[in-house]
């Protein structure tokens, strides 16, 4: 199993899904639409032997106008030592992806931590709920419009350097 | 299927289990996390796990910071092995810009890094032996821990969180008297860990609490994701450090210990199997240093690495980086990297996305003890209450890196 095979497999499998393939870093990267996630991530483990979910993670672009979450996927590979990243956009305001429970356990917390601070809805998971933060808390922290700090203080804004 | 005790008629408003509360502050989960348990008798039918009360945000924290003055963050994930944290923080920038670190630099990050998975590991296995009742282990090897402590001491002021090391290198050469307390560590601790694995790994009561307790099968394992020691007590023999090789891991020679039944005393023989190797790894770093150049301990850098104050008072190029970086005024190419280290507990992974700032777009810590924590139902429902204990103990949960 080779990064060309795993290319090559994954676009003749999903040919109308336009995968667009990058390797920045030495790292293999897919680049995939956000309603396949399920059937590509299980095509991955049954087919091509990606059996271990390193990670999942948000990401927000406000800017991204249509496709302002990522959800970004940690994929390996342990025979062939290969590691995979798969990156899904959704918009904003209907942040719906699948949920990879049903393929690996450990998407469990990895999803609700992703749902906790940037509210992107994993539809199927059994108990989509806050994990670090408190219950009440009623907004998504990691989106950029949250700033660490209040942004009207006087006292640390500094024209050289304060940002 | 657990059989149950009590049988209540139907609609009853009592219930057959009991709900106690494990935590938040219990002296079994050695940190801040809760696992409410249904119990039925002796027996834990279910455990649900609550975590995030000391949660930080760090990766919030970290989107406003400049990059050097993000790894004391680090230290306070898995603080029972500060440094690794440290310097897997240090390579991930590395690689981002893509710099180059000298061969003496590797060796010595090795040395500390193993020394820092070692101490680690004394901590967990020890600790095991004070939850099963034998509290003697707990206070020899404490002292040998201590003694790794004044080894960092020497080298960076700090002994549990760190901040060790700089992005390129060292902070500072290491100095005389620490590399003479490298080497009486050296000297002493087989002995001690000759004696600690006396102690415990034939005692006729710590094998009887442990073997066949808090057991997960290696498929289970992969599953959930798990890494680290807790994996490979499962039989599964995936180390980061030799899978994706970093700081040179790949010229050293080190087994990989595994053990086959993934129960509580397996997690034990393979942590202490690790600190054997981590031994060797260390001896085999002394050896290649030996007829290096001693006074190289750094990266030539200077848009990271803080030059000579001599050079700051004196030299216009040294006072402009010197205010640079001290402003954390230092750009990062944009770009997107994912590296990991084999932490004390496992794979410890960073996800650093850069738009070419002063700060990260986006940090991630994948944190091998988040991760793995949330099979500990599965793990224990079934088994006998004091069995949870041992396997939350063996599994090494440390709320920092749960939390972040």
């Amino acid at each position: 199993m080779t990064k060309e095979i795993i290319q090559e497999r994954l676009n003749q499998a999903f040919t109308g899904a336009a995968l667009q393939w990058a390797e920045p870093w030495g790292m293999l990267e897919c680049t995939i639409p956000a309603d396949q996630n399920l059937a590509i991530v299980t095509f991955l483990f049954q087919e091509l032997g990606f059996q271990f979910l390193t990670d999942i993670t948000g990401i927000h672009y406000p800017e991204q106008e249509g496709k302002e979450l990522g959800i970004i996927t940690h994929l390996h590979n342990l025979k062939d030592n290969i590691r995979l990243r798969l990156k899904a956009f959704v918009p904003v305001a209907a942040p719906d992806i699948h949920s990879l429970t049903s393929v690996f356990s450990g998407a469990d917390w990895m999803e609700r931590e992703t749902y906790d601070f940037f509210g992107i809805n994993f539809v199927g998971h059994h108990n989509l709920k806050r994990i670090l933060n408190v219950d009440e808390m009623d907004y998504f922290p990691m989106r950029k419009e949250y700033q660490m700090e209040d942004p009207t203080r006087l006292d640390k804004d500094d024209e050289m350097f304060g940002r | 299927m657990v059989e149950k005790h009590i049988q209540l008629a139907e609609n009853s408003v009592e219930k057959e289990t009991t709900t106690i509360n494990l935590g938040p502050t219990h002296p079994a989960t050695h940190g801040i996390f809760q696992n409410i348990m249904e119990i039925d008798g002796e027996r834990v039918i279910k455990t649900e796990m609550t975590v995030g009360y000391i949660h930080r945000a760090f990766e919030k924290i970290a989107e406003r910071r400049p990059y050097s003055q993000i790894t004391p963050l680090t230290d306070r994930l898995n603080y029972c092995s500060a440094p690794i944290n440290n310097f897997g923080w240090h390579m991930t920038i590395e690689k981002l810009v893509g710099l180059e670190v000298p061969k003496r630099v590797d060796y010595l990050r090795v040395i500390i890094m193993e020394l820092a998975r070692i101490a680690d590991h004394l901590v967990c296995n020890s600790v095991i032996g004070v939850d099963t009742g034998a509290l003697t282990p707990f206070t020899y090897v404490f002292q040998w821990r201590e003694k790794i402590y004044e080894i960092y001491e020497g080298i960076c002021g700090s002994r549990l969180t760190t901040n060790i090391g700089r992005i390129g290198g060292f902070e500072r050469n290491f100095p005389d008297d620490t590399w003479k307390k490298i080497h009486d560590f050296m000297d002493g601790f087989p002995a001690v860990l000759k004696e600690f694995e006396t102690l415990l790994t034939r005692n006729r009561i710590f094998m009887d609490r442990c073997i066949g307790a808090g057991p997960i099968s290696a498929e289970r394992a992969l599953n959930w994701s798990m890494t680290g020691p807790n994996l490979r007590a499962t039989g599964v023999d995936y180390d980061v450090r030799v899978h994706s090789p970093y700081s040179s891991y790949n010229e050293f020679d080190f087994k990989i210990p595994v053990g086959s039944a993934g129960d509580v005393y397996d997690r034990y023989l393979v942590r202490n199997g690790e600190m054997w190797e981590s031994y060797r790894i260390i001896q085999q770093a002394l050896d290649k240093l030996k007829g290096m150049d001693s006074s190289i301990f750094h990266a030539d850098a200077p848009e990271f690495y803080l030059p000579e104050k001599a050079d700051v008072y004196t030299k216009m190029e040294a006072l402009i980086y010197h205010f640079k970086i001290v402003m954390g005024e230092t750009d990062l190419p944009p770009g997107e990297v994912y590296h990991s280290v084999e932490g004390g507990n496992g794979e410890l992974g960073y996800y650093l996305v850069s738009d070419g700032g002063r700060t990260p777009y986006r940090l991630h810590f994948r944190r091998p003890c988040f991760i793995y924590y949330q099979a500990f139902n599965e793990m224990v429902a079934g088994g006998l209450f004091s069995d949870a204990v041992v396997t939350l103990s063996s599994i090494n949960v440390i709320a920092g890196e749960l939390d972040a």
